[in-house]
């Protein structure tokens, strides 16, 4: 977040460009002396807050626990069935990042704001509430599908939890929130859009134009940048001159934020700060930091890592957190978690079934949605 | 000769160029430590050193606009997109700045770059990242465009694309990446641009299929063949330029013409072929040229929607039969 001298520095900006759309030139003038910024980001650690002070009570904290877990068991099964084939295309897993998505979903309103991603969709789709049914059969290719089975792991959506999909060219969804957000104004609806992409996308020029244009025009939005450190097989290091990615905020004269991905607490208390300032018009960057514990897709056996990177990365586990947290604190119990998780089991077994059942597409609807005409005159 | 699959053809083509000509690099997402995301280019990071073997991020418009750069300035560059579908990240850099260059500085600076990566679908990978670009870049004039159907082309087409003073787009198919077979192992193979391979002769039908599509063109000769009828296949091998009195002779023969290919039909490779047929040897033809290619819609995910949506072996044969009027 902006110090006071940033402040006051975006302040003279912001009448810069006043003077400068009331037709006044502004002088350029170089100034003698060097000029020293100064900056100040928040941060939101691991561990730093109970949720006393986030007003979570113990129901809402069993449902935080509950959707978490069904992320995370709707993934291994989903890629347990990739290997007996029954799922084909990409399937990117996003074990690990359970607590961002969690986090952000719980932060919104959902079905008022609004949430785009990438490819890597299935945990933030659970988070706001679509079916673990209708997930499954669309990783299935079937008609029951989020997308009726034309969209595939990558692009899952959901108009009706303004869920404007999962997408599969990095980058190519970003400037697509900022004119959701764009519309929010435009309508003055008071919704806010969370925009995620992952590191790998701070190399596309879209995020950076994106991130101008949001921060121009004032646009109700949250940049959520999810640094799992690898996109595919290449570590931010290898990628950026600068990984600080929170950092970027400044250059488009907004607060920026560095979050710690694997509490839930901490995306929450985040977000929900960062959401407030959007409902006000003023877009943020927040740079989480998180891990997936998979390959990139099914087919990365993931070789440019160490096993004790990954072993060390789990000992953070975003899950275990929270149910060491609860037994700590008196809570719940262990019985009463492993209820739970029987009943996540099952709820994602029965979607597997679901999905079996559900049929496949019937062949005239490859023509179906691809224009909103009815009858428009494919070639053949 | 050796046996080589369609991806060692490609690297062995690269790896030849490259030792050869000091100007020529690889760049492009993954190429390196990865060793390619699909093992193309596996073991020339080792070989060649991260000078000449570049990873890049995902910036698919910077890293091609840098090939391009490289390249006016003296260099040779190999730019690798993951896929074709990601090109179009770059599609401002690939069509404005490669494609006119040369034209719009009176001939001053030269493009001899080599945007190469699989193209088409592969499987279900639904419609952003199934794409057949071919009839995209053949569209602009400055750009050849060549897209090979087996391990020998694409190392003797690749080798004259390195060698080209012009820029190329280089189609390769993910699903033919293992495919093998014979490779001409001698370091001056080169196959020209532009010109199209008379894969099997034939006396009835002119069958016309480059990439994947050159497959089901084979099989359907051979169905054919079964009942008695003889189709000659043409590889064109280059789309642009397009080796289009190959095409016309073998119609001289057959009379009759079916495309396969697996773009969508609108404006592509197809119709161009249909026209200049139609322009070229109107009065050989004894039927209306047939084309068989992907349905007019994106790509789906759903499997039996996916195999509905790709040209298929069946709907060729059926085509040919049609245009040869029997049954
Ligand atoms: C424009 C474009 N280039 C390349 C790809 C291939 N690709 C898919 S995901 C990916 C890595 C992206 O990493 P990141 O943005 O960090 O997201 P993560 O996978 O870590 O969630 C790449 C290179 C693509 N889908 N789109």
């Amino acid at each position: 977040m902006a110090s006071k001298t940033r402040k006051k520095q975006q302040a003279t900006q912001v009448d810069q460009a006043a003077s400068q759309a009331n037709g006044q030139a502004v002088q350029l003038q170089v100034p003698s002396k060097p000029i020293h910024f100064e900056q100040t980001f928040e941060t939101y650690p691991a561990g730093a807050y109970t949720h006393e002070e986030l007003g979570l009570s113990r129901e809402d904290l069993l449902a935080i626990y509950r959707n978490m877990l069904l992320q995370r068991r709707f993934e291994e099964r989903a890629a347990q069935m990739y290997g007996k084939q029954k799922i084909a295309g990409f399937l990117h897993l996003y074990i690990g990042e359970e607590a961002v998505s969690t986090g952000a979903a719980w932060s919104i309103k959902i079905g008022h704001d609004s949430v785009i991603t990438a490819y890597r969709d299935h945990g933030i789709a659970l988070a706001l509430g679509m079916t673990a049914n209708e997930c499954m059969a669309e990783l299935f290719g079937k008609i029951d599908g989020c997308s009726r089975g034309k969209g595939g792991s990558m692009h899952f959506f959901k108009a009706e939890k303004k869920f404007f999909g999962g997408h599969g060219i990095v980058g190519g969804h970003v400037p697509l929130g900022v004119g959701i957000a764009f519309a929010h104004k435009y309508k003055e609806d008071g919704g806010v859009c969370l925009t995620f992409f992952g590191d790998g996308a701070m190399g596309q020029g879209t995020v950076h134009e994106s991130m101008n244009l949001a921060a121009l025009y004032k646009l109700p939005i949250v940049f959520i940048i999810e640094n799992n450190q690898y996109a595919m097989g290449t570590a931010v290091w290898r990628a950026f001159a600068n990984t600080e990615f929170y950092r970027y905020a400044a250059n488009y004269n907004m607060p920026g934020a560095l979050v710690d991905g694997m509490d839930v607490f901490s995306v929450m208390k985040a977000l929900r700060k960062y959401v407030a300032l959007a409902r006000e018009y003023q877009p943020s960057v927040l740079e989480v930091r998180t891990y997936r514990y998979r390959g990139h897709s099914m087919s990365d056996p993931a070789k440019y890592r160490t096993k004790e990177e990954l072993e060390a990365k789990k000992k953070e586990d975003p899950i275990i957190r929270l149910k060491s947290y609860m037994l700590q604190h008196g809570l719940s119990t262990n019985e009463e978690l492993d209820a739970i998780d029987d009943d996540v089991k099952k709820e994602v077994q029965a979607s597997v079934e679901f999905a079996e059942k559900s049929p496949y597409p019937p062949l005239e609807s490859i023509y179906e949605d691809v224009y909103a005409q009815p009858d428009y005159p494919f070639l053949a | 000769m050796a046996i080589m699959q369609f991806r060692e053809a490609i690297r062995a083509a690269m790896i030849e160029e490259m030792e050869r000509d000091e100007r020529v690099f690889l760049i492009g997402e993954e190429v390196g430590q990865y060793d390619g995301a699909y093992k193309v280019s596996e073991g020339m990071l080792k070989r060649f050193g991260p000078k000449r073997v570049i990873d890049t991020p995902i910036s698919e418009a910077g890293f091609a606009g840098l090939g391009i750069g490289a390249a006016m300035n003296g260099l040779r560059p190999i730019v690798e997109f993951m896929t074709f579908n990601f090109s179009f990240v770059a599609f401002d850099q690939l069509v404005n700045n490669a494609a006119k260059i040369r034209y719009m500085s009176g001939g001053q600076f030269k493009i001899p770059i080599v945007f190469r990566g699989p193209n088409g679908a592969a499987g279900q990978l639904a419609a952003t990242h199934s794409t057949s670009v071919e009839s995209i870049y053949s569209y602009f004039p400055g750009l050849k465009v060549v897209a090979p159907s087996n391990p020998d082309d694409a190392k003797g087409l690749l080798k004259s694309a390195i060698r080209d003073d012009d820029p190329v787009i280089f189609l390769e198919s993910e699903l033919m990446y293992s495919m093998r077979g014979e490779v001409n192992e001698d370091p001056e193979y080169l196959i020209p641009l532009g010109k199209a391979r008379i894969a099997r002769e034939g006396e009835d039908v002119t069958i016309v299929a480059h990439s994947k599509s050159y497959w089901i063109a084979l099989e359907v000769a051979d169905r054919l063949a079964e009942e008695g009828y003889s189709a000659e296949v043409i590889d064109p091998r280059t789309i642009r330029p397009f080796d289009f009195d190959t095409v016309v002779q073998s119609i001289k023969k057959t009379n009759r013409c079916v495309i396969i290919d697996e773009s969508n039909p609108f404006a592509s490779v197809s119709s161009e072929v249909a026209f200049q047929i139609q322009q070229r040897a109107f009065d050989y033809l004894d039927a209306p040229v047939l084309r068989v290619t992907a349905k007019d819609t994106p790509a789906p995910y759903a499997k039996n929607l996916i195999e509905y949506y790709m040209p298929s072996v069946d709907a060729a044969y059926e085509a040919c039969k049609k245009v040869m009027y029997v049954d």
